[in-house]
């Protein structure tokens, strides 16, 4: 059966297949999803694919319709139209769909969802089909999450942490070909999360699996996928590599969901804009008025010298200890917000310099926003 | 499996999570086909009182519009009316004062005030009319010392008025103490703070907030004293339900009993379905999560003695005299050297029927229980509604149907056990449909999920996830219709097979035959069945007639 030819790639091979063989399928692909409650369009004509061993973040916040549509390919819910394939075939389409317990996808959810009635070793060997090899299954998935010897453990008896890790490995032990996440650290501590997010990310690099990730926070899309999708209002409005993503948002949204942003008016002509800011590059061509997009860490603050003309005044200043952010009003009467490093004795009242790093992105003009 | 018996609510009631129902595809067919069957029995006898209601040669119409459906109408209103607006008298003061007050002995007299519902309303009834019926102990002695011979008529409206305000006020105490312990005391402090004084700001934002619980346990009381049979019937009062029984021993105008009867549901039913609405609008000011905050105890001061007096003169009248008097006839009995050897028999009969019962309410109320929580299928829905048809259903109404029944087209059933189990099983599986509801809600459902995910079938979620989860609910469910099957009297009465007594029909029959002492034992030990798993009714009343509350 074509679902369950789960062919585990080596870690060794995985550069490769991050440009697949064009004659080969994608592992999951979605075609112009839709999905509708009561009427209202919940997810609106999603379209997205993964290749092996590829990990893809869906990134949006609370009711934009991500988890809906991890719930789509999961196979929980029926498209009002169009289709999720696993590696070319179509397992759900509207009126015909794969149950979820043959589409062998392991799900990761956000409390972790152990069953409470059974034991963590009777959890992780739920899905283990065949009973061959079924312990040594069990204690080979504990081991990759770090818990081996839990197996007689009781749910309650583990830290949030531990659940989510068991959690994993309940799920890798099922031999899946995708993994789905719904945000999966959303409910732990942030110290906590933060080394949780690391390892999960090694594991599932190990394993060379096909991750679908759903989460709400920007950071751990950016950090941890390889392409982020973020999705607003059920559809998606950007897929692309993380990097990309940041500097070369296509939408005003886009750009200040994944970071802070701000927006300066400007004429573009070819790959030059004119703005407050002065006559800038640009990473893209336009003409005629746009939004400059500039990111606070983008702007670089010199002090007030001889042969340093200052041209703004530092109004106040933030000091979170990584780093600071600081609001400096320009001659012009522009205000704007700067993050600079921990170090540099800039106070408020100086007068300084301000000037932009590198390539600006230039956005169609709201409208009425 | 452990079977959390919750505690008699003297502590703060911690809340429950529950999950919402997630939107799913279409409920698979087997589970649809299986929830449907169970709803198509409960409609059963309802469906075959219409058909009989509408064969009747003088016509429905002119039967509904003899004079003397009117009046039976209007008794079984009064009287629901007169006990609900009484039962909330006592209940609502009564509740204040052992939930929010310095009362002496205010932790014991709470759970105290539930007790009642243990006794059999029918016992109690036994009971007030030994002691205050005509030649009864309290009359005797009254008119020999001092002389009154004039002594109120205990027979009618008054005893069954009295008996069943007194024996049905829990229903109110234990919905509103419990309201009392979730409404947030915040209101309240915040009405002082803008100028009310205690009173006024009690008046203007708890007892507001009461309403709804208040009204709701009234009309639990007054549908019970609507259904109820034993009662009225051993004061003689005309309500509905003894017409219906005196019509259909006077065997020869049983379409009538069927119209009487098909009046008597339709009052029930709304009261049923008032009583739905009032409910939701009460758990609107419940609070949601975290635990209550502590309140600040009201000091009463030297009233605390007179409400104290008060409280206990009240738990005299409805603990103290049935028991003693059951008590005062059991030794008596004792004394004269009576013969209880057919105790043992009646004992077991009541065990095994209640136990079976329990049992087939339980598997029916499963698919029913899963269909209407795990899917939202409109079909999920109606078939919910129609199984909790159930507690609109009198229990005369229902044996009276099946008797119709059986005598005319299943005679090989007609008294016989399996039939009797049906019966009880429309009557009482709402109850179990209730329990597994909100075990089924506490379970969330994408643990469901998870094990679909991980490869295994619906059916085989079913029995490795959420059965096993579900087991405190179900087990409930199973205790809760033992324990009112075990009470039920109107359809054991009337379907079961010649010659098998239980506990119920044994005090029935020793009433009937005016054997008092005889009906002390099988009372006693009724009583003695439900008091101790009654912890379990008592903490979950609302789940009696009312899902949600763990």
């Amino acid at each position: 059966m074509v679902l369950e030819m789960a062919i585990r790639a080596k870690p060794a091979a995985k550069e490769q297949q991050r440009k697949p063989d064009p004659g080969l399928p994608p592992v999951l692909e979605i075609q112009n999803l839709v999905k509708r409650f009561s009427g209202v369009p919940v997810v609106d004509s999603v379209s997205l694919c993964a290749d092996r061993g590829e990990v893809v973040a869906i990134l949006g916040p609370s009711g934009c319709g991500k988890t809906t549509t991890l719930r789509l390919i999961a196979g929980f819910e029926q498209p009002d139209s169009g289709t999720v394939s696993i590696g070319g075939q179509i397992v759900s389409e509207p009126g015909r769909c794969l149950p979820p317990e043959r589409r062998r996808m392991g799900m990761v959810f956000q409390d972790g969802v152990l069953f409470p009635h059974m034991t963590v070793g009777e959890n992780v060997g739920f899905g283990v089909r065949g009973s061959a090899d079924r312990k040594q299954q069990i204690a080979e998935s504990l081991e990759l999450v770090g818990l081996q010897g839990l197996q007689s453990r009781m749910p309650y008896e583990l830290s949030g942490g531990q659940q989510q890790r068991v959690s994993l490995a309940r799920a890798i032990a099922s031999n899946p070909e995708i993994i789905l996440l719904d945000e999966p650290f959303a409910s732990l501590d942030s110290a906590l999360r933060i080394r949780l997010r690391a390892d999960v990310r090694q594991i599932l690099t190990e394993l060379g699996v096909t991750v679908i990730w759903v989460t709400h926070d920007q950071e751990e899309a950016l950090s941890l996928a390889d392409r982020v999708a973020v999705m607003f209002d059920g559809k998606i409005l950007q897929d692309a590599a993380p990097e990309e993503l940041y500097h070369r948002p296509v939408s005003r949204i886009v750009g200040s969901f994944v970071g802070d942003a701000q927006f300066v008016p400007g004429m573009a002509q070819g790959r030059r804009v004119d703005c407050e800011l002065g006559d800038l590059p640009t990473v893209g061509s336009a003409e005629g008025p746009v939004d400059v997009m500039i990111r606070p860490e983008a702007i670089r603050l010199t002090a007030h010298a001889e042969d340093v003309p200052a041209n703004a005044t530092v109004l106040s200043r933030l000091f979170f200890g990584h780093d600071q952010l600081l609001r400096v009003s320009l001659d012009t009467g522009l205000a704007l917000n700067v993050r600079l490093g921990s170090y540099g004795g800039i106070r408020p009242g100086d007068r300084v310099q301000v000037s932009v790093r590198g390539a600006v992105v230039t956005l169609p003009q709201a409208t009425s926003e | 499996m452990i079977i959390r018996l919750p505690r008699l609510r003297t502590a703060v009631a911690v809340p429950v999570r529950t999950f919402d129902r997630p939107p799913s595809p279409a409920p698979p067919r087997s589970l649809t086909a299986a929830a449907m069957f169970v709803a198509a029995g409960v409609l059963l006898p309802l469906g075959y009182l219409v058909l009989r209601a509408s064969q009747a040669r003088e016509g429905v119409w002119d039967l509904l519009l003899r004079p003397r459906t009117l009046d039976v109408l209007i008794n079984t209103i009064v009287l629901a009316v007169a006990v609900g607006l009484t039962a909330a008298a006592i209940a609502v003061p009564a509740a204040w004062f052992t939930v929010r007050t310095d009362i002496p002995l205010g932790r014991w007299l709470a759970p105290m005030c539930a007790l009642p519902l243990v006794i059999p309303s029918y016992v109690g009834a036994l009971t007030f009319i030994a002691v205050l019926g005509p030649r009864g102990y309290f009359s005797s002695w009254i008119s020999e010392s001092v002389g009154i011979s004039w002594f109120p008529n205990i027979y009618g409206f008054t005893g069954a008025w009295l008996v069943l305000s007194l024996f049905t006020f829990p229903y109110v105490f234990l919905t509103v103490s419990g309201a009392l312990r979730g409404i947030d005391p915040i209101h309240e402090e915040a009405a002082r703070s803008l100028g009310k004084g205690p009173l006024g700001a009690f008046a203007s934002t708890t007892l507001r907030q009461l309403r709804p619980a208040a009204i709701s346990g009234m009309l639990l009381a007054a549908l019970y004293t609507v259904s109820d049979f034993g009662v009225v019937t051993l004061f003689r009062y005309d309500s509905l339900t003894r017409a219906i029984y005196v019509q259909y021993g006077a065997s020869f105008d049983r379409s009538y009993a069927a119209v009487l009867s098909l009046v008597l549901v339709t009052f029930a039913v709304l009261l049923l379905a008032i009583e739905s609405q009032w409910r939701d609008r009460a758990a609107y000011y419940r609070i949601g999560a975290g635990v209550a905050r502590q309140r600040k105890v009201v000091e009463l001061g030297w009233k605390r003695y007179p409400a104290f007096a008060c409280l206990v003169a009240l738990l005299s009248l409805a603990l103290m005299l049935p028991m003693g008097v059951l008590l005062f006839w059991l030794t008596r009995a004792v004394e004269r050297g009576d013969d209880f050897s057919g105790l043992a028999q009646s004992t077991a009969n009541s065990l095994i029927l209640g136990g079976s019962a329990g049992m087939l309410a339980a598997i029916c109320a499963l698919p029913v229980a899963v269909l209407a929580t795990r899917y939202r299928s409109r079909i999920g829905r109606l078939v919910e509604r129609m199984t909790y048809l159930g507690y609109g259903l009198p229990g005369i109404v229902i044996a009276l149907s099946f008797v119709f029944l059986g005598a005319n087209y299943a005679p090989q059933f007609y008294q016989t056990v399996p039939l009797l189990l049906f019966a009880y099983v429309v009557r009482f599986v709402p109850q179990a449909v209730g329990s597994t509801r909100s075990s089924l809600l506490q379970i969330n459902p994408r643990l469901e999920d998870a094990a679909r995910g991980l490869g295994r079938s619906w059916r085989g979620t079913l029995w490795s996830i959420t059965v096993p989860l579900a087991v405190p609910g179900i087990m409930t469910g199973i205790v809760l219709v033992f324990l009112t099957v075990v009470k039920e009297l109107p359809i054991t009465l009337l379907m079961r097979p010649t010659g098998m007594d239980t506990l119920a029909t044994d005090v029935w029959t020793a009433a009937g035959d005016f054997a008092y002492g005889r009906a002390a034992a099988p009372a006693l030990l009724l009583i003695l069945m439900s008091a101790i798993p009654s912890m379990l009714v008592l903490g979950r009343v609302r789940d009696v007639s009312v899902s949600g509350e763990g």
